[in-house]
């Protein structure tokens, strides 16, 4: 009991994922900065950041519905920390693992979209409403090309389970190659969760102001802020361990560095993204969604079920 | 989904300055735009009656922080133009070369912003760090990088020395060859065009019927240019041409303005190999004479008109300014027509607007209308006593220093 509070709270939870996603948040700015011929951030910025808005007064709008406008940040924290016990990190098997987890896991990292939503909704303002149905309508478009992305490596593998994924693709090293337009799909759609640019429709500050947290501040949009680097780290790893599955046998110290390694590849990669992207409009999002992104998916599924039954059959 | 009003302003993150826009939309489309101008009146027009011609031109010069010198200029070919001073070549020779090295600063600070309301800050970064060679090359001629305040009544303030003429050569060779790459970014990236490309568009014949000027204008395929069709400083005298599309949209928007660019790189090349010799500066009187002149002068933005006159004193009797915002801010209700929500900070950020030259107060006066007037006192007393009552704030004991 002990030692599972200590995995959820300490290592590898809350406080080793909020400190790793901090130094995910500076890396990606450090990144965005030097692309853009800027000095950008030292690498205590994002906690500082953080600090500087949990000592910041904490205002909550007269016509908002107050204990659900308090409440939702600790839901979207929770929700994304919770899904990293699923999550294979530098070993063959994650904390906690059944056959389903990967369900589970996507369930948990949508759950912080819908809190923006409820939390844009609930705000009552005018701006927050028109972030939240974006943010809404958003999701609807990148959830289904991930979760294609995401699976089909689960079909070669035969196992809905994220350890499984990771022993399988352990077992057969070279396999990996197969699942790279998956990677692609993946990571378009995980910048499209993570509402990073070109995918920043919910908060287009030059259109809708803040978006969904236009009315938060304080402590409680230190904790969104918080869930989004989390959500950076975790939504990271989960790519890494499906998409990457090597090195997993290495001692821990090796295999933990690998792991950092390998998340902050996708940290890069990611920075790269937003740096060289204009905002899409919510129409072209869509569309772009739809036509492309769900057919690159389903062409990763189809080449998952051509390895499984010519190559492995 | 029922129609919102959303208020565009007078604070939001995409408006440099405080000004409203009611945006009614239905979803994601907008239904129509209301736009209410007059958050940044200063009464500047007022104040330089009460000046004399040359103080005035300073004030004049702030009427806008990026194109200062247009309005200077403007203002003083007015006074000269009253008080018969024949203005020395080198002198019109250099007023163009700050005009041009302004137009290039104030094009190249518009690709950016244009960047940043499309979420592509990148741009932004880019182009701001090239605006700072033509800034310091600013600098460097007037001793300021904004408000140079190099005119003055008669001609300019300061000569520009042949070392000077080198370094301006030598940055003009950088932003050509930056500008080259705009060109090249604004032509070639897809997603650039799918933000731009018909977007805000505004067809030949409602930019005429609206009054649009300068690039919104030649967007839109009307040739028109002051500097070619009413010629000043030393325009008449040079080789330029004046750029065009067909677009009618955005996208059109941003090519005239990176034509301009490549375009001001030749003008201040050709400025600068035909700086004629000579004195910068005739002297002007103190007192100028009664009359009136109205003159046009092509701003960044478009057309801009000075309107002067003298009755003779020191002081201008009357002093009138029509910035180019104005001509274009009709025509944004116009481009947004069916646009989408998403499309507005672009869509009104491509008049470049500058709404502190743009603002102005009238008073509609009906018949048998009693004028309330308050003095400062009065108008002290009623705001203590508007936030005694509606929002329970005595502010009474606050000292003023005065």
């Amino acid at each position: 009991m002990g030692y599972a509070l200590f995995n959820i709270l300490v290592f590898p939870g809350l406080l080793f994922l909020s400190l790793f996603g901090m130094l995910a948040e500076f890396a990606d700015r450090k990144i965005y900065a030097r692309l853009q011929n800027r000095v950008g951030p030292p690498w205590y910025q994002p906690e500082a950041d953080f600090i500087k808005l949990l000592a910041k007064e904490e205002i909550v709008p007269a016509d908002a519905d107050r204990a659900v406008f308090r409440f939702l940040p600790v839901v979207a924290l929770t929700a994304v920390v919770c899904s990293s016990i699923y999550i294979p990190l530098w070993s063959r098997s994650a904390l906690y693992s059944f056959e389903g987890d990967v369900i589970v896991v996507l369930y948990l990292l949508t759950l912080p979209t819908l809190t923006f939503f409820l939390a844009g909704w609930y705000s009552n303002s005018l701006f927050a409403a028109l972030g939240a149905v974006r943010a809404l309508t958003q999701l609807f478009a990148y959830e289904v090309p991930l979760f294609m992305g995401i699976l089909a490596p689960a079909i070669v593998a035969s196992s809905w389970s994220l350890s499984g994924v990771a022993q399988f693709y352990g077992a057969h090293p070279a396999y990996w190659i197969f699942n790279l337009p998956g990677f692609v799909v993946c990571l378009v759609a995980l910048q499209g969760k993570l509402e990073r640019l070109p995918f920043d429709i919910p908060d287009a500050e030059t259109e809708i102001v803040g978006g969904t947290f236009t009315e938060y501040s304080g402590r409680l949009l230190a904790f969104f802020r918080m869930t989004i680097d989390v959500e950076l780290v975790v939504g990271s790893a989960l790519l890494a361990a499906v998409f990457f599955p090597f090195g997993l046998g290495l001692p821990p110290v090796a295999g933990f560095i690998l792991f950092l390694g390998k998340v902050l590849f996708i940290v890069t990669l990611l920075a790269v993204f937003r740096t060289v992207m204009a905002r899409m409009r919510i129409d072209q999002m869509v569309e772009f969604c739809w036509k492309y992104l769900s057919t690159a998916a389903l062409f990763q599924v189809l080449i998952s079920l051509a390895v499984k039954g010519v190559i492995l059959g | 989904m029922a129609k919102v009003t959303i208020p565009f302003g007078p604070q939001h993150p995409a408006l440099k300055e405080p000004e409203r826009f009611d945006l009614t939309i239905l979803g994601e489309r907008i239904v129509r735009l209301n736009a209410r101008l007059g958050y940044n009146h200063r009464g500047i027009e007022k104040a330089c009656e009460q000046r004399s011609y040359i103080s005035a031109l300073y004030l004049i010069e702030r009427i806008c922080g990026i194109c200062s010198h247009s309005h200077a200029t403007a203002f003083v070919q007015c006074v000269e133009e009253i008080a018969g001073l024949e203005v020395p070549a080198r002198a019109r020779y250099i007023r163009t070369l700050i005009a041009e090295l302004e137009r290039m600063h104030s094009h190249l600070l518009w690709l950016g912003v244009a960047g940043h309301e499309i979420g592509f800050d990148t741009l932004l970064m880019y182009t701001w760090r090239d605006r700072e060679v033509v800034m310091d090359l600013l600098a460097a001629l007037t001793g300021n990088r904004v408000n140079y305040g190099i005119n003055t009544i008669g001609g300019v303030r300061r000569d520009v020395s042949p070392e000077q003429c080198a370094e301006i050569l030598r940055g003009i060779d950088t932003l050509e060859e930056r500008t080259k790459y705009y060109m090249q970014l604004a032509t070639e990236d897809a997603m650039l065009a799918e933000r731009l490309v018909a977007v805000g568009s505004l067809c030949t014949e409602d930019a005429a019927r609206l009054g649009a000027v300068g690039p919104v204008a030649r967007a839109s395929n009307l040739n028109q240019d002051v500097r070619r069709d009413d010629p000043y400083a030393a325009y008449g005298e040079l080789d330029f041409k004046v750029i065009t599309d067909t677009h009618c949209d955005v996208y059109g928007r941003v090519l005239v303005r990176v034509g301009e660019l490549m375009e001001s790189c030749r003008i201040i090349c050709q400025v600068l190999s035909n700086l004629p010799e000579g004195p910068i500066a005739v002297k002007a009187p103190r007192k100028i004479p009664a009359g009136e002149a109205l003159t046009r002068y092509e701003a960044p933005r478009g057309e801009d008109v000075h309107y002067v006159r003298g009755n003779g004193t020191e002081r201008p009797e009357r002093v009138k300014v029509r910035a180019p915002t104005l001509a274009n801010v009709q025509a944004v209700s116009k481009m947004l027509e069916n646009n989408y929500l998403a499309d507005m900070p672009i869509v009104l950020a491509a008049i470049d607007p500058c709404f502190s030259c743009t603002d102005r107060a009238v008073v509609v006066r009906e018949a048998g209308c009693v004028e309330q007037r308050m003095d400062w006192k009065a108008l002290r007393l009623y705001g203590i006593e508007w936030y005694r009552k509606n929002r329970g704030i005595d502010c009474s004991k606050i000292k003023l220093r005065m």
